[in-house]
């Protein structure tokens, strides 16, 4: 993220990175194939490659609606360049006008029922796969958990776990002989958002003053990227959902450490009372603590996310630092206010968050 | 036809002053159309511009070009100006200067009410635009609305949008809808009541039916959100609690009354398209339409079936199953009416002798592009590909296919159509044809691409986004597309202005067409026709012209 870096500087640079910008983006479409190979296909957000019942019964139907289009596509399109080809006025044209025709009621009947057929099948193929998805049961293992949309983050609550998280959504990978699905719960705080894992769900809106639900059930581990996609305010963009889907034993041991209280080391009192005396527990919360605050992300465990802001960065101490100092550096508009703190408090308390593990 | 036509009194020249002030007090169905086309075509350049920025800001992954605010302010102002100060008031010119002509009388059934509808919806989009000075209100914050077109709650709460600028967006849409609910009256009465006479409704031109049917979905679907922005606007001016959430109002209920309007909309700018298609084509084949009852009954049943649809806008919204499956079916069923008029289209070019003028040639590409958001659209109307797809680049892809492949493109066929009959000069066909082919080859550039990283899980309205997501590639060639539709488009506006000064006289019929238009001068004098013409088929002027094979005996 060296980008991030240097966000702070004036407008000035940024011109000059825009050009340079389209002049790498040139050299980059040249390479293309060998820059392809560099990036993870994991890692994208790619709904032909679902990991999960819900995702693979949406890419089942997709395949079969795309197959009866792409059949449409062909006939009409032949239909069309042959009329087009066929029927073009040659260039030793006798100047008399083509015989008039106005109708014919056995062709309009054809093009009439035939494409009422198609959307008759269309319509039960995706009426299953809407009922099969909308009305799964709720196995005994079914993991609950409560989304809630911010602007511009996500808030994780596990409530029979008694787990409190952010951004990174932790569930455990689910096996069809013992499913372990994750029931999630979806809530708004404050505008629209919409919660979307190509690779393992469709997507739900999560609506202030409305309770919506969705499943998912991985079945292979990993890590998948999502993020909001409801137009929720100026972050829209960075609002960056990642769903880490564990193995059962590993998503045990993860609950485990996330139950427990703040970790309290030594040698960090400093940062610990800066933090404890500024605006920071307004907003946020340290289990165990003073700190209480609901309106941003549950700081308990802090390090054991690999991201901060909403995935907008990686989670480590310089990240955190100019966070703190100057948020807009990394998400111009997100709510976190700068804190203004001197440079001494700022590594305090950067030091402090960095034993919240 | 030499005892209908009108020959043009010696051009008196009178004083810039006068000819601004006539245009200003006009009550003239004509001049009102004109005045209805630049002034869209004002806007057309404004919302390219704002379109250019978001897709220079997309072009690679991490620029910096504008800031998040401004990417907001010019998404929004991009659909909003598109819709409502472009594409509506662009195809209500047309509508204004063809109808009374094609069906053969003096003028609107109400010039004043005419006038009025055109002043108000110009007004509506200053306002719109006076955001971008006045939106920031006392508070310092933004200006230039920034909740996207569709506006939805709770963004648009006091809480969210401090300052004026939804203030500035929700009067502007109040005030251009009542200016599009009054020309809409007119279109209807007109068209009902104004036919000369032998014109019944069985021999009305198609672009007179289709826009009749516009006219009534305009009055149905205006309303809801004409509706809805007095009560967003009593939420935010007098503390009223329809869409404030934190207030306990509802922000699906927004969303409703926004797609009750918002989906109809979509067939009010796509039937004016259709009635173009449905002039040129059969024109430039040399052919009567394929089926004209089946095409009207088609048109009404998009009509109708229009209005129950709404909802596949809100698949994510979570909606019960059932309530999925109703607007699956019923978004799926449209499909049918529209299939049959690309097959009618077809079978009027099939057995004729297709001249590839501009206009056809315009045509023609609607036909594929059109045939391409039509296959688009049944895919987003299965529910569960819809919850991948929703929200993504796939349906802006999908849309802009309709709007710029499907209505822009008729739009552009219908300039170079009725040009000669507007102006009284040819356009330049090289030209004509320069635009074609660059703003095909620019539209395929950005819009076939840009489905892809839909498909990939890009979501819409991103300022910007991460490497490495497969995403890259294609929002480059998006933005590369984007030049050459400027490009185009400024060959398109070099073309109007260079004919209108320089081009050959056109005569009153220079494509040998059908209609009652191409029966008087180029450009009509005022009231259009010296004799109210008498008529027997839908194709007076074939009769004329063919006495020995009339339409009148096999229709």
């Amino acid at each position: 993220m060296p980008e991030i870096l240097h966000k702070s500087d004036s407008r000035g640079p940024h011109r000059k990175a825009w050009w340079v910008s389209i002049m790498m983006a040139g050299c980059l479409l040249a390479v293309q194939p060998a820059f392809g190979n560099l990036q993870d296909p994991s890692q994208m957000p790619n709904m032909f490659r679902p990991a999960s019942t819900h995702a693979d019964s949406i890419l089942h139907l997709s395949i079969f609606v795309l197959i009866i289009t792409a059949l449409i596509f062909v006939v009409v399109f032949s239909l069309l360049v042959y009329s087009i080809v066929k029927f073009r006025k040659r260039a030793d044209d006798d100047g008399r006008e083509p015989a008039p025709v106005y109708g014919s009621n056995q062709v309009e009947l054809a093009w009439t029922v035939i494409p009422g057929l198609i959307v008759l099948v269309l319509f039960f193929a995706t009426a299953r796969v809407i009922h099969a998805i909308q009305g799964a049961g709720r196995p005994a293992g079914a993991i609950e958990v409560i989304a809630i949309g911010h602007q511009f983050w996500w808030e994780f609550r596990y409530p029979s776990l008694g787990v409190v998280t952010a951004n990174e959504l932790h569930v455990p990978s689910s096996d069809p002989s013992h499913p372990t699905p994750t029931f999630i719960t979806l809530l708004s705080a404050d505008t629209d958002h919409s919660f979307w894992i190509p690779r393992l769900a469709g997507k739900t809106d999560l609506i202030p003053n409305r309770v919506n639900h969705m499943w998912l059930d991985p079945n292979e581990t990993g890590i998948f990227l999502g993020q909001c996609a409801q137009y929720c305010g100026t972050q829209h963009a960075k609002m960056l959902l990642r769903v880490y889907v564990d193995s059962p034993d590993q998503f045990k041991q993860w609950v485990q450490g996330q139950a427990k209280p703040a970790h309290v080391s030594d040698g960090v009192n400093e940062g610990r009372r800066i933090f404890e005396t500024t605006a920071c527990i307004n907003c946020h919360a340290v289990s165990g603590t003073v700190a209480v605050g609901r309106f941003g992300p549950d700081l308990t465990h802090l390090m054991s996310r690999d991201t901060i802001a909403s995935g907008a960065a990686p989670n480590n101490t310089e990240n955190l630092r100019l966070w703190i100092q100057d948020p807009d550096a990394i998400k111009p508009g997100s709510l976190m206010p700068a804190m203004k703190l001197n440079e001494r408090d700022l590594d305090a308390v950067t030091t402090y968050l960095e034993t919240l593990r | 036809m030499a005892a209908r036509s009108i020959t043009l009194p010696a051009e008196v020249s009178q004083p810039i002053g006068t000819t601004l002030h006539d245009w200003f007090v006009t009550v003239d169905h004509k001049k009102l159309g004109i005045l209805y086309i630049l002034y869209a075509l004002v806007f057309l350049l404004i919302g390219g511009i704002e379109a250019t920025i978001v897709r220079v800001q997309l072009m690679v992954p991490n620029n910096h070009f504008v800031s998040p605010q401004v990417f907001n302010r010019m998404f929004t102002m991009h659909g909003t100006t598109m819709i409502f100060f472009v594409a509506m008031p662009i195809l209500f010119g047309f509508a204004n200067y063809l109808i009374p002509l094609m069906i053969g009388t003096r003028d609107m059934a109400f010039p004043r009410l005419n006038a009025w509808s055109f002043w108000l919806t110009a007004f509506g989009g200053l306002l719109l635009y006076f955001s971008f000075i006045g939106g920031n209100g006392l508070y310092g914050a933004g200006n230039a609305p920034d909740v996207g077109w569709f506006a939805y709650a709770p963004l648009t709460a006091t809480t969210f949008s401090l300052g004026h600028s939804t203030d500035f967006w929700t009067l502007g849409l109040l005030v251009s809808g009542f200016g599009s609910i009054g020309t809409a009256i007119n279109i209807l009465v007109t068209i009902l009541c104004l036919r000369c006479p032998g014109m019944t409704l069985g021999k009305m031109p198609l672009l007179a039916w289709m826009n009749l049917v516009t006219a009534v979905m305009v009055l149905l679907a205006i309303s809801p959100l004409t509706a809805a922005q007095i009560m967003l606007s009593l939420d935010r001016f007098l503390g009223a609690h329809f869409f404030d959430t934190q207030a306990g109002g509802s922000a699906v209920l927004w969303m409703h009354f926004f797609w009750i309007f918002g989906h109809p909309e979509v067939y009010v700018l796509v039937l004016p398209a259709f009635a173009f298609a449905s002039e040129i084509i059969p024109v430039f084949s040399r052919k009567p339409i394929f089926g004209y009852p089946v095409m009207v009954a088609a048109t009404i049943a998009i009509g109708f079936v229009g209005f129950s649809v709404w909802a596949h806008h809100m698949f994510t919204v979570g909606m019960n199953s059932y309530a999925n499956s109703f607007f699956t079916i019923t978004t799926m069923v449209i499909g049918i009416p529209t299939g049959i008029k690309i097959f009618n289209w077809i079978g009027t070019m099939w057995g004729g002798k297709i001249a590839f003028k501009t206009p056809m040639l315009f045509c023609i590409a609607f036909l594929f592009q059109f045939l391409i958001a039509g296959l688009t659209g049944i895919m987003l109307s299965a529910a569960p590909f819809d919850w991948q797809l929703g929200n993504s680049y796939f349906v802006v892809a999908h849309f802009h296919y309709v709007i710029v492949g499907g209505i822009l493109f008729t739009l552009f066929a219908a300039f170079y159509y009725w040009f000669p009959k507007m102006s009284g000069r040819m356009y330049n066909e090289a030209l004509g044809k320069w635009h074609f082919w660059l703003f095909l080859i620019g539209f395929h550039l950005t819009f076939d691409f840009m489905h892809i990283p839909g498909l990939l899980g890009m979501p819409r309205r991103i300022y910007t986004y991460e490497a490495g997501r497969g995403w890259d590639i294609w929002n480059l060639i998006c933005t590369i597309g984007v030049f050459f539709q400027i490009v185009a488009t400024l060959v398109f506006i070099g073309n109007l202005l260079w004919s209108y000064f320089n081009g050959k006289a056109a005569g009153n019929d220079p494509w040998d067409a059908w209609t009652l238009e191409w029966s008087t001068s180029s450009p009509p004098t005022e009231y259009n026709f010296a004799q109210i013409p008498i008529v027997k088929s839908r194709r007076p002027l074939w009769d004329i012209k063919h006495p020995e094979d009339p339409d009148w005996k096999y229709e």
